[in-house]
């Protein structure tokens, strides 16, 4: 073993494959999957107990766990729905355009990166440097000429803080933070 | 036995429903046989293999419903190769060229090609039912011809299918004189429908009982299929998002309170929780709720939602309930007959998974549970010792602890004591699931209790043949078996030969059986096809007899070996 690394006989080995690719994640997962007999599994759970906290599993949980071919016994449509809705999630992003007026070009933010509307509109305090008034249900925004409102699917523009979060992040096509005399049709009190 | 004439005791038989009692009343004597072959309309075919097409018609002229599973089980899981078999298009092209009026065709783990289904659609002029579980092969196309040429279709139920179905154009294929739908089940398609067809056909169906639709059936549009059917009994919801506060929301509210005979629920395949306050006044009514494809329900929402639902019968939720919100569903589902639990995240640390103290407190909340399949962290001997004595009646009892091989967390011993008790105390048990670390022990506690089991699922289990042997010698109404990755070897394996042909199919892979084992089974046996699959790139099969078979599936059957069977599949 000591002996191939030091003539690095990887690198001229002939293998199919892009060049740059290695095929050692390959090989574990199909070494790992001859799981034929269950003297190996033991060592696994010593593992994952060794592993300690729930958090430390999902990071250094050792291949042989998620790699067991048909384990759990999920059917695969199932397993593949739940894996699209987790890939949606976690991964699309949903990025918005957000205009401000008077500003000469517009950016974008990612609505998945952001809890809850105190986040989202920090970040566009910090990107635009303008501060928005209180908000309350009765008067919208108050005590600022600054105005955040989207566009939702219906094509309407709404005042950013009005629906549930998610209601919000599934509907909201667009950002402009509105200012000036503009901003006080949209329930901005001045 | 002549003392009634023909049609008095067809008469009798047809009261008969059950296939096993038909099956016995064939078997008295040669003129109940023939009688009640003229009679027989429903067919069951656990596997596809094990007769011919030509066959079933010869024995069954007067047949107008065939039900048929192809695929062995593990296939579910990825176990099997793609191009393996159960192909459905010989069987209905038999039918087709046979005269037989068939009405109704059931399929499981099948292939079933466009091809198929348009001869199916132009083949039978009166069928009326077409049920598709976990099949592939078919895209739009066929559904297409399915709609457009059944004239007097009844039943579409497309049940966790994987469908290609890029185009969507197959619902406004059925012609408008097309009134005699009752159940229409799409659930499982990714693509678009023409909302308007869709719209149209419901409100020309009024036998419409069960609707189930899918992901990308908006809101609005279940609103107004909601007030066009307030008939339903069974309904799946695809797209659930909504402003509770809303003008949609209203009509939708509206809408669902019309329908007073929903039983039956399923779907949010997208869904806001803060929107199921407008589903509450139909939960009263549930006997049926399926959420397992909801991952956006959970916590307060859910239980909320759970806690209206007194008269459930069936549940199939998701892990993300955790054990306080089984909680509440034993203390609110007192009804509660079956109850599913999956994994909403089968790799991952599963923070709200459910554990053992979730299936204790269901059951002891719900006296009448009968069926189960439940992924958990962990499960204890004590809890599952106190689930047999809670609950006696379990006819299917499916574990999976997604960690295949944990001994109970708290003694660190196998689980062997606990599953023994539930085989002990639930004297109809039918089904059985084990997993965790378990020893030989467990099988000579099935062997010995388990009197009416007839279908047994082992993994990463057992220390010896001995397991094996204790379950082929002790259950005397075992017909599946299906094991992988146990130390079984040629001799568990061969002790017993002929106990196979009283089976209908024994499954085993990554055990320690070899090609000369199985071998010899083919030999002693004609009557059982054994089928090595082999999916490793090598060109040829090495043909040393000692050489462990990674994947072995033999079944009985009445025809010989199978023509249809790819590179990968060697029929000893």
């Amino acid at each position: 073993m000591v002996f191939e690394k030091d003539l690095n006989l990887d690198a001229t080995e002939l293998r199919l494959g892009l060049p740059g690719t290695s095929e050692e994640s390959g090989k574990q997962a199909s070494t790992t999957l001859r799981i034929g007999n269950k003297r190996a599994l033991p060592d696994m759970n010593e593992d994952s107990s060794v592993a300690a906290s729930k958090q430390c599993d999902q990071e250094t949980a050792p291949p042989t766990k998620a790699q067991v071919v048909g384990w759990p016994p999920i059917r695969s449509y199932r397993k593949n729905s739940l894996q699209t809705k987790k890939t949606e999630a976690e991964t699309s992003g949903m990025y918005v355009k957000v205009s401000m007026d008077g500003a000469p070009y517009l950016r974008k933010v990612d609505l998945k990166n952001y809890k809850g509307y105190p986040e989202v509109l920090k970040a566009l305090e910090d990107m635009f440097k303008f501060k928005v008034g209180k908000y309350s249900e009765r008067e919208g925004y108050n005590g600022s000429e600054f105005l955040p409102t989207y566009e939702d699917k219906d094509g309407d523009w709404m005042l950013v803080g009005d629906v549930p979060w998610e209601m919000f992040v599934n509907s909201c096509k667009r950002l402009r933070i509105m200012k000036g005399t503009e901003a006080r049709g949209l329930g901005c009190v001045v | 036995m002549n003392y009634f004439p023909d049609e008095v005791l067809e008469h009798v038989f047809d009261s008969i429903a059950s296939h096993k009692d038909r099956n016995s009343v064939s078997l008295v004597c040669k003129s109940w046989y023939r009688i009640e072959r003229y009679s027989r309309r429903r067919v069951f075919i656990g596997n596809c293999y094990s007769i011919s097409p030509e066959r079933l018609i010869a024995r069954f002229p007067g047949l107008k419903s065939l039900t048929l599973k192809g695929k062995p089980h593990f296939a579910d899981f990825n176990l099997v190769p793609y191009d393996w078999g159960g192909f459905v298009y010989p069987w209905i092209k038999a039918l087709a060229e046979s005269g037989i009026g068939l009405e109704e065709l059931r399929l499981k783990r099948m292939v079933v090609s466009d091809e198929s289904l348009e001869l199916l659609s132009k083949s039978f002029a009166n069928f009326k039912s077409l049920v598709l579980v976990s099949c592939e092969g078919f895209s739009a196309d066929g559904l297409a011809a399915v709609a457009a040429n059944c004239r007097f279709l009844r039943e579409l139920d497309l049940q966790e299918n994987e469908v290609d179905d890029h185009r969507g154009h197959w619902l406004s294929c059925f012609p408008e004189s097309c009134t005699s739908l009752v159940s229409l089940n799409f659930a499982c398609l990714k693509g678009e429908v023409n909302l308007g067809a869709l719209e149209r056909l419901v409100s020309r169906s009024p036998n419409l009982k069960s609707l189930r639709l899918n992901r990308l059936v908006p809101l609005d549009t279940l609103q107004k299929l909601l007030m066009r059917a307030p008939q339903l009994v069974d309904l799946g919801i695809g797209s659930y998002v909504h402003d509770p506060s809303s003008e949609a929301s209203n009509k939708l509210k509206h809408a669902i309170q019309r329908c007073k005979s929903i039983v039956s629920l399923s779907g949010f395949l997208e869904v806001a929780p803060r929107c199921m306050s407008a589903i509450y006044p139909i939960c009263g009514n549930l006997t049926t709720l399926n959420l397992s494809y909801a991952p956006g329900l959970h916590g307060n929402k859910l239980t909320k939602l759970i806690q209206h639902c007194r008269k459930l019968q069936r549940l199939w939720i998701l892990d993300r309930i955790g054990d306080k919100g089984l909680g509440v569903v034993a203390s609110t589902c007192k009804e509660l007959q079956e109850l599913r639990v999956f994994p909403s995240d089968p790799f991952g640390a599963g923070n709200d998974a459910v554990t053992e103290e979730g299936l204790v407190l269901v059951s002891a909340g719900c006296p009448k549970l009968n069926s189960l399949l439940y992924f958990c962290q962990q499960m204890t001997n004590a809890a599952l010792i106190t689930v047999a004595r809670n609950c006696p009646n379990f006819i299917r009892f499916r574990l999976c602890i997604l960690d295949p091989v944990k001994p109970d967390p708290v003694t660190n011993q196998p689980l062997d004591e606990g599953f023994g008790a539930i085989v002990q105390s639930c004297k109809r048990l039918k089904r059985l699931s084990l997993s965790g670390l378990l020893t030989d022990q467990v099988f000579l506690y099935i062997g010995m209790y388990a009197e009416q089991l007839e279908m047994l699922s082992i993994a990463f289990a057992a220390d010896s043949d001995k397991g094996m042997l204790y379950v082929l010698n002790g259950c005397k109404k075992l017909r599946k078996l299906e094991i992988r990755d146990c130390p079984f070897g040629n001799s568990a394996l061969l002790e017993d030969v002929g106990k196979y042909e009283t089976m209908r199919s024994l499954w085993m892979s990554s055990c320690e059986v070899t090609l000369g084992g199985c071998k010899t089974v083919a030999e002693k046996m004609p009557s059982l096809n054994v089928e090595i699959i082999n999916e490793s790139d090598q060109t040829e099969f090495n043909l040393d007899e000692g050489q462990k078979v990674d994947k072995m599936y033999l079944y009985r059957t009445l025809v010989g070996h199978r023509k249809d069977a790819p590179e990968s599949v060697w029929i000893l």
